[in-house]
């Protein structure tokens, strides 16, 4: 590097094997040649794998609406939108500060009083806010994918529809885009104001105790009925049915959901029981997605039964030995507000006791949401999405454009559309569709390319480092911070550094897991080192004795659940899955904030 | 009351045993450990006074000095000083002392543990208590490893005579304080062979942080600390979770032990295992910043404590003996300005935040 900083975008050349990733993303996410002058992060939270075609979407629509949100909707003073680049398949970010006092000032006059209807109104916009997002979701059930039959129904012609299916290709996959969409707005719809509302607090706490660590100021916002917790909680009240009604010996280690569910089947009245309540837990706990819902791989534990089927055994397990602990709430709430009043105490005085209240008092109002929405969006709504994508990927391998249902989302969506519309005219014609020919190469090249792409190793910043760092999620979700940005600037060799998200320091072996599809493969006892972790984790954390992860900050999901559990955990660390080795002997600082291979 | 010598538990009022000895009375009052050992009060240095300066024309000198003239002071001061480490003692002072110092080698029913002639520590115990007392503490002295009462009693005039050392003369000269009403009790108390000792702040002494304890300890005697011997461990304990959030271990290079039978402080190199191993496990740091808040909930306010880890076994509580407790002034003296005041509706803050211009 020439210049005090990271290197520039421009600098960035194509991988040796996959120069033509581009091929694969839409032209407006490439880097420009003014993007030199602005700071850009790997957004390693979501996109900490290289991105298939179809999946940047999970990039183009969000940033559309996070910064819609930000910039155009609540006119946030200090900060417009988020942009995001993408080079070598993986994504960048910048979010675009407003810096000029005057216009921070003429910003500030109408974010005032919508800013301010939201957070007066929050229970009960929330409420709506639910029944929105459970509409959407209903709503992408419910799209039908034409299995173009060969002549259309009678219906068409006797109820004098008109329309004939070949024209629902395209009406309905972009119908899938366009909820996919809707449901992004309404993610970000009250998210940034949460985030606003933590970031306050924070910057209280840290002015009123310089040395407060931010994993504690989480400590005392966290809620503790929330939606992330849930999953697990249903599956340890099925380990506990499953040994109640004496059916506990079909949940080995290692076994087959579907074999466990035929076993079942066969047992009678008891089978039936425990069948009736994992159907009732299904529906909607089920739907937590094994990762964050940014990738198509992403599934729900409905889609695939496996993770939950991994952690059952051990639960039961536990169920037979007493150890099985139910989630200690009582405990956790009295613990919360112990701290709590700990601190408030310390404020010498009542004015600013009263102003601690109110700040707490509204991150308590946001937590729920701010938690609670990943399983709205990307995981209910998310995997729903995907699944029809999915079904749409199932007719194109039928008609013989694809050769499997998955290998739609090698097509970037526009290019999805062609395929439709070229199928829509050929089954017209009664001619079999040219893609056929033209998507399989270009399906196997990618594919190619991803496989290349996945061993770069992304530098974490691009561009100089920025002046302020003004957006509420850059900080609080991201971890982005000015001492961040120093410590990859200036990487330790021999420690690395994130945000002590839970405090202990323990020794043991790493599992260094890619994927929520991996956690089988952990042991009682080891370092979970992963690069980002989501609420279907959760079973994990019971087995573990610390985690450490690449990404994220004191109020993301790894850094809440390893507090609950009393686990050590750093998390934001920028790349410890890449040098850390599963065996490696590691020591985890949750009180500092750094892990260290021995 | 007019004794010369007071039982350590027993001190209470500072212009008798002097800021320190008053103190360490009052923890022990407390329930707080510290060594045991007995004050000489300000009566015993006044009746000592009497027979060293009868008639107060030796400290009228002084106080005639002017305060620029650094000679004139210096030649006045040494002259006061020789005349009270070379006066004797007035019988009844140094009985009573004699007769303390030799009730603190005794154990109760046990008197083949007894000694004859303990060690002790001898410390000036200062009686001004206003504001000025905390840059005046480190002007007076403090003698580790004494032993036999004829060295007590030695000390215990050398620590009276520290009152007239040229830093605090010129002091004293600068404020143009009188120097007739000037006095100082002296503490004695058992010395302690402590496996780790230092200092302990109840509030951050960098941020002023109420919320945490921060430690501060090397190998041996506290003194490696004081005297900047050693880079210190430091510890960062928050009050309110217990968590210890922050560790430096520092290069404890030197170790400073105290010879028994008065031999006093010896200087050694610390073996190399030591250097950089913490001199305090998480137990002991907890128990530690435990008492500091007992202290400190005692008080009613922040402290600046020395401490003393004995290295015998049992709890880490039981082997704490605090040394030293004062209100912290760096952080009490400043202004605290309220972080912020509550507002029309809790959004309020949130708009007010990213209202304004970074």
């Amino acid at each position: 590097m020439e210049h005090d900083g990271f290197p520039l975008p421009s600098q960035i050349t194509d991988v040796p094997g996959a120069e033509n990733w581009r091929s694969m993303y839409q032209y407006f996410t490439r880097f420009q040649p003014d993007d030199d002058k602005r700071f850009w992060f790997y957004n390693s939270m979501h996109f900490p794998e290289p991105i298939p075609a179809f999946d940047s979407v999970t990039s183009e629509i969000p940033y559309q609406a996070i910064g819609a949100n930000t910039a155009r909707l609540f006119v946030f003073p200090t900060t417009l939108g988020i942009e995001h680049r993408i080079v070598n398949g993986r994504v960048y970010i910048t979010a675009n500060p407003v810096l000029d006092p005057a216009e921070i000032g003429r910003r500030a006059e109408v974010f005032g009083p919508r800013a301010g209807y939201y957070y007066e109104n929050w229970n009960s916009l929330y409420e709506g806010w639910k029944e929105r997002v459970r509409g959407l979701i209903a709503e992408i059930e419910a799209i039908e994918v034409p299995q173009l039959s060969e002549w259309e129904d009678a219906s068409v012609v006797f109820e004098s529809k008109g329309v004939a299916q070949n024209h629902y290709l395209q009406e309905n996959f972009a119908k899938c885009l366009a909820l996919y969409s809707k449901m992004w707005h309404h993610h970000t719809e009250m998210l940034m104001l949460g985030y606003g509302a933590y970031v306050v607090f924070f910057e209280f706490c840290n002015k009123a105790f310089p040395e407060i660590s931010d994993q504690t100021v989480g400590r005392m916002v966290a809620g503790i009925d929330v939606i992330m917790y849930r999953p697990d909680d249903e599956l340890r009240s099925l380990a506990k049915l499953a040994v109640d009604l004496g059916v506990d010996d079909l949940f080995t280690e290692g076994c087959a959901a579907d074999d466990v569910l035929a076993g079942l089947e066969a047992r009678g009245e008891a089978g039936g029981r425990w069948l009736d309540e994992f159907a009732k837990a299904r529906d909607p706990w089920f739907h937590v997605s094994t990762g964050d819902g940014f990738y198509h791989h992403h599934l729900s534990w409905n889609d695939d039964l496996t993770v939950p089927f991994t952690a059952l055994p051990g639960y039961i397990a536990a169920v037979r030995a007493g150890s099985l602990k139910a989630r200690p709430t009582a405990q956790l709430v009295e613990e919360r507000e112990r701290i709590a009043n700990g601190y408030r105490d310390l404020l010498t005085s009542d004015d600013e006791k009263a102003a601690f209240d109110q700040m707490l008092g509204l991150c308590r109002l946001v937590f729920p949401f701010v938690e609670d929405h990943k399983f709205y969006c990307e995981h209910w709504f998310t995997t729903r999405f995907f699944q029809k994508v999915r079904a749409f990927g199932a007719l194109l391998a039928r008609e013989g454009m694809i050769a499997e249902a998955d290998d739609i989302f090698h097509l970037h969506h526009t290019e999805v559309d062609q395929a439709l519309s070229d199928l829509a005219l050929a089954w017209a014609a009664g001619t079999p569709p040219l893609g056929g020919a033209h998507f399989p190469p270009i399906i196997a090249e990618r594919k190619r390319m991803l496989k290349v792409l996945r061993d770069w190793s992304p530098p974490p910043a691009l561009g100089p480092v920025p002046e302020g760092l003004n957006d509420p999620a850059v900080r609080m979700l991201w971890g982005v911070t000015a001492d961040r940005i120093q410590s990859w600037l200036h990487p330790d060799t021999e420690e690395m550094h994130g945000v002590a998200a839970s405090a202990g320091i323990v020794e043991g072996v790493a599992r260094v897991l890619q994927d929520v599809n991996e956690i089988g493969e952990i042991r009682e006892g080891e370092i979970l080192v992963c690069p980002v972790t989501a609420p279907s984790w959760a079973p994990v954390f019971g087995k573990i004795k610390a985690a450490v992860s690449d990404i994220g900050g004191a109020m993301s999901h790894a850094a809440i659940v390893a507090r609950e559990y009393g686990l050590p955990a750093v998390v934001g660390t920028g790349d410890a899955t890449k040098r850390i080795r599963t065996g490696d002997r590691i020591r985890v600082d949750g009180d500092r904030g750094t892990v260290r291979v021995l | 009351m007019t004794e010369f010598v007071l039982p350590l538990a027993s001190a209470d009022d500072p212009a008798d045993a002097g800021g320190k000895g008053a103190s360490l009375g009052e923890l022990a009052r407390a329930g707080v450990t510290v060594p045991p050992g007995f004050v000489v009060t300000v009566h015993g240095f006044l009746a000592a006074m009497a027979a060293v300066d009868p008639d107060g024309e030796l400290r009228a000198e002084v106080e005639a000095v002017a305060a620029t003239d650094l000679a004139a002071i210096a030649r006045a001061a040494a002259g006061l000083r020789s005349r009270i480490t070379a006066t004797p003692l007035p019988s009844s002072v140094a009985l009573a002392i004699e007769s303390a110092y030799g009730a603190l080698g005794a154990v109760p029913d046990e008197a083949a543990l007894s000694v004859a002639e303990p060690d002790v520590a001898v410390r000036s115990s200062a009686t001004m208590e206003d504001s000025a007392a905390a840059s005046f503490a480190g002007l007076q002295d403090t003698y580790l490893g004494v032993a036999g009462a004829a060295g007590v009693l030695d000390h215990v005039r050398r620590c009276w005579a520290s009152l007239y050392n040229d830093e605090s003369v010129t002091y004293r000269r600068r404020l143009d304080m009188p120097e007739r009403s000037l006095a100082m009790a002296v503490v004695v108390q058992l010395m302690v062979r402590p496996r780790a000792a230092g200092v302990m702040f109840t509030r951050s002494p960098v941020s002023g942080d109420r919320s945490v304890v921060a430690i501060e300890g090397t190998w041996g005697l506290g003194s490696a600390l004081v005297a900047g011997d050693v880079t210190p461990d430091s510890f960062i304990i928050s009050k309110i979770t217990g968590e210890i959030t922050g560790r430096r271990v520092g290069a404890k290079d030197r170790v400073h032990s105290f010879l028994p039978n008065g031999g006093g402080v010896a200087v050694s190199d610390t073996p190399a295992s030591l250097r950089e191993a913490p001199c305090l496990t998480d137990d002991e740091i907890r128990a530690l910043s435990s008492i500091g808040r007992r202290v400190e909930a005692h008080y009613g306010t922040p402290q600046d404590i020395e401490w003393a880890l004995l290295d015998d076994e049992g709890e880490p509580a039981d082997r704490i003996v605090l040394l030293q407790s004062r209100p912290e002034t760096v952080w009490a003296a400043r202004a605290a300005t309220p972080v912020a005041a509550p507002k029309a509706r809790a959004a309020d803050h949130v708009l007010a935040l990213f209202g304004k211009p970074k």
